[in-house]
């Protein structure tokens, strides 16, 4: 440890959390950045490392940034649908007799849509877990001294319970539509099927999505010796889970009220 | 550690290398390759439309003459090519990749594996387009803009059916790519700064990538949803955008399809992403015309903040005008009102931009170097072709002239033209970082004032076509029924100088192939930074294609000034990567 820091004009202007963190750059991110644990000895460089690499929270943000973009590039998507659904909700059109029709219909919503939202909601709650269980400071450390995988073993209950909700909930969407099916409400029925149907099919793939990024969690808490790239697997895959609960409420309470 | 005797890391294979790589430089020039394949095809596309337009009885060799069905393929082909796959691709990812990266003082994209597939995409999307010329009734005849009914209906029409799927498909992957590359952009931008690289200090150009990144991944997006809406209409029976008892080539749509389904939907959703596309292709033009402009005058650029905000606000204010390319379509009028003032207020930002790059040459006594010919060039088009635009932007002046040439010579000239003209100004600008060999001058110069005084004649007489009453998207201007016909007859002499002149704007890029062929392997040796530029593209570390040694990749980059700082004499320029004399930073 030198024993005068002199700052160069490159600075950053706040600390940055890894700071000091002596762990050569190298210590995996834990839940409290605020917290020391042990300290001090070699390679506290830091401040003077090499370029490029800036350690393990560097890559988890930078891979999180990433997904909140595609996330927000996908909020646009269903911005756009949802426009349009309002705007083919209002809409009408003069038949050959001058009358003024507006052809929606709402479409009856099944009400297994209620059980798949709590599943959904659950789902949501298993994958926090899971994904807390992977910044959890102790076995973290523990890993860090090399003390086994004790993250994965905690996680992987709970990222495996969030996959099986998953599928409870896309299994509940599958009885819904087939509910629908026997009341001949199809997607080409009605303006307002036509926007039932997009609204839970897109949203059922991209929980498709979702599956696969988990069980792709899964295989990286089995297969994957960094902890860093189990991190940002799991809470990658979290981040996307809860965004599209957060996303399934929404569209929920458009099909169910607003119709 | 000293290393001795240091070889160069090369991957295993050339393929590996050259081809299947996650290297942005070499993901770069993949991209450029892509383009220019498009903007051969597709300007030879135009072309034909223009022999056709004097000429409509020419045959072409191996096809016949140009019938008019004909006719709307090239023009949908012709605009999806230059939209998509030169003006979006070129400047976005192909010169983005090259030297982004570079710029912000990093050696590698944040993800280079999505940067690689978003490639192949891009690829795959080119292709499934160019196969859908050879598909039974070949390409789609709906436009860049693909309108329904006529994109809608299958039997609206040859190309209608299978042509206009393979068109959804190719634009649904672009879509993909784009999403994919524009997440990538932004993500590096903000986490891979090298140190001292802050907000401010980062040069123009990338600025502009980034706003153009941050428009690609909101408009993309939406226009996926707009896509996905089509295909259904298409393949599902669903009806987002067919009216009811709509009537299309003769065939009314049967009763049993109910719905509110309008056209004007589609309008909005496309054109919410059609409107920020064309800043998406022009912006990269903007910020790399600031930096040469300013780096041949050895000044800043004037106002160097405000520049940042016009950039941004620009991108703002693009993702609000959409309403402007509807004005005819049956909007609001009051709707109308609120997209015209929305479109004048661009043209703000737009006039301090070209405030800034007159005053940042203005008695600058600058370089008249070929990539700064070509940015002076990018600064003409950009006035010529933007000072319509208020114009266009008046829904009383837009009834009349939207369905005319007029806006044809607008966005040719503001869009087309200077975005080709900001290409070809990095090319020159960075033939020498790549190749280490530079372009002829003279060549140069002759391929410049060529190019210029053709592309004004290709496209200011349109114009007075335009004026004279010259709709779009017509095969044939000749043996037009009724009063139209003497109108158009009237504008046959323009035809065919815009014909001549198109011919020989194509010619005068020959001295360009020429001189890139020749000095790619016999050109003279450039010195290393010969433009004596300040950003950090130039750094020794961090030029492209320089044999890597593993000890170098560990020198630490780090900025210490903004960009374009110039001292009081010729040569004295100080580059970002150098410290201050008076610095404590120990050299590296």
């Amino acid at each position: 440890m030198p024993a005068i820091f002199t700052p160069s004009d490159t600075d950053r202007k706040r600390p940055h959390v890894d700071d000091g963190d002596h762990g050569s750059g190298r210590r995996p991110p834990f839940d409290d950045g605020l917290k020391r644990t042990g300290g001090g000895g070699d390679n506290d460089n830091w401040n003077d490392r090499p370029q490029g690499r800036r350690g393990p929270r560097e890559k988890l943000e930078r891979f999180r940034l990433g997904l909140f973009f595609a996330l927000a590039g996908d909020l646009m998507f269903f911005v756009a649908i949802v426009s349009t659904f309002f705007v083919t909700k209002s809409s009408s059109h003069f038949d050959a007799y001058d009358h003024y029709i507006n052809e929606w219909l709402p479409t009856a919503i099944p009400r297994i849509l209620w059980i798949n939202t709590a599943v959904l909601f659950l789902s949501s709650v298993t994958v926090e877990f899971a994904r807390r269980r992977m910044f959890h400071q102790f076995d973290v450390m523990e890993e860090w001294f090399g003390l086994g995988k004790p993250t994965s073993r905690r996680a992987l209950p709970w990222l495996a319970a969030t996959i099986v909700l998953g599928f409870a909930f896309l299994a509940g969407q599958t009885v819904a539509w087939s509910q629908l099916d026997h009341q001949h409400v199809f997607l080409k029925t009605n303006p307002s099927s036509h926007f039932f149907y997009l609204i839970t099919y897109t949203h059922a793939f991209h929980l498709l999505l979702g599956i696969a990024g988990l069980i792709t969690a899964v295989t990286g808490l089995v297969v994957s010796k960094q902890i860093e790239n189990r991190q940002i697997l799991v809470d990658c895959a979290a981040w996307y889970w809860h965004s599209m609960g957060v996303l399934w409420l929404f569209l929920f309470i458009l099909l169910a009220f607003f119709q | 550690m000293t290393p001795q005797a240091p070889s160069p890391t090369h991957p295993a294979s050339l393929l590996r290398r050259y081809l299947f790589t996650t290297d942005h430089h070499i993901i770069g020039l993949q991209y450029l390759t892509l383009s220019t394949v498009a903007v051969l095809i597709g300007a030879a596309l135009s072309l034909l439309m223009r022999l056709h337009l004097i000429a409509p009885n020419l045959a072409i060799p191996g096809h016949g003459p140009i019938l008019p069905e004909d006719y709307l393929a090239l023009v949908t082909l012709h605009g999806t090519l230059m939209l998509f796959f030169v003006l979006t691709v070129a400047p976005q990812s192909g010169i983005g990749n090259l030297i982004l990266p570079a710029q912000i003082g990093a050696r590698r994209m944040a993800f280079p594996h999505l940067n690689a597939a978003s490639l192949w995409i891009t690829a795959l999307a080119l292709l499934t387009l160019l196969a859908s010329t050879f598909v039974q009734g070949g390409a789609a005849i709906s436009g860049w803009t693909a309108y329904p009914p006529l994109s809608a209906i299958a039997s609206a029409g040859p190309g209608q059916g299978l042509g206009m799927d393979l068109w959804l498909a190719s634009i649904a992957l672009f879509a993909v790519a784009t999403g994919m590359s524009s997440i990538n952009t932004l993500t590096t931008v903000i986490r891979l700064r090298c140190d001292g690289m802050t907000w401010d200090r980062l040069p123009l150009t990338v600025w502009s990538w980034f706003t153009a990144a941050l428009l690609s991944l909101i408009a993309f997006s939406v226009l996926s949803a707009a896509l996905l809406l089509l295909l259904l209409d298409r393949h599902a029976q669903t009806t987002f955008f067919i009216p009811p008892g709509d009537l299309t080539s003769g065939l009314l749509r049967p009763a049993s399809t109910h719905g509110n389904g309008s056209p004007l939907l589609w309008l909005h959703l496309f054109w919410f992403f059609g409107h920020p596309e064309v800043y998406i292709a022009i912006l990269p033009g903007m910020g790399l015309t600031s930096m040469l402009l300013a780096n041949f005058s050895h000044r800043r650029p004037f106002a160097y903040r405000a520049m940042i905000a016009t950039t941004l606000l620009i991108g703002f204010l693009g993702i609000l005008v959409w309403g402007h390319h509807m004005f005819v379509a049956g909007l609001n009028p009051f709707a109308g009102t609120a997209f015209s003032i929305s479109t004048m207020a661009i043209a703000l930002p737009s006039a301090a931009k070209v405030l800034s790059w007159l005053a940042t040459t203005w008695r600058s006594r600058p370089h008249l170097t070929t990539p700064m010919l070509w940015a002076l060039g990018f600064v003409s088009l950009f006035v010529t072709g933007g000072i319509t635009g208020p114009i266009l932007a008046q829904p009383i002046l837009d009834q009349y002239l939207h369905n005319t040439f007029f806006v044809v010579a607008h966005f040719h000239l503001i869009m087309a033209m200077a975005g080709i003209f900001g290409l070809v100004a990095a090319v020159y600008y960075y033939f020498p970082l790549v190749t280490s060999r530079l372009l002829s001058e003279t060549l140069g110069r002759w391929h410049f004032w060529l190019t210029i005084f053709f592309a004004y004649n290709t496209f200011l007489p349109m114009h007075f076509t335009g004026l004279l009453g010259e709709p779009r998207h017509y095969a044939q201007l000749t043996g037009i029924p009724n009063s139209a016909g003497p109108f158009l007859a009237r504008t046959m002499s323009l035809q065919r100088h815009i014909t001549w002149s198109a011919i020989g704007l194509a010619l005068s890029q020959l001295p360009f192939v020429w001189n890139i062929l020749a000095t790619l392997h016999h050109g003279p040796v450039s010195p290393h930074n010969p433009w004596q530029s300040t950003t950090l593209e130039w750094h020794p570390a961090l030029s492209p294609f320089a044999p890597r040694f593993p000890h170098e990749d560990q020198e630490k980059i780090v900025v210490f000034r903004p960009p374009c700082e110039y001292g009081p004499h010729q040569d004295a320029f100080m580059p970002q990567w150098q410290p201050d004399p008076a610095s404590n930073e120990k050299p590296e």
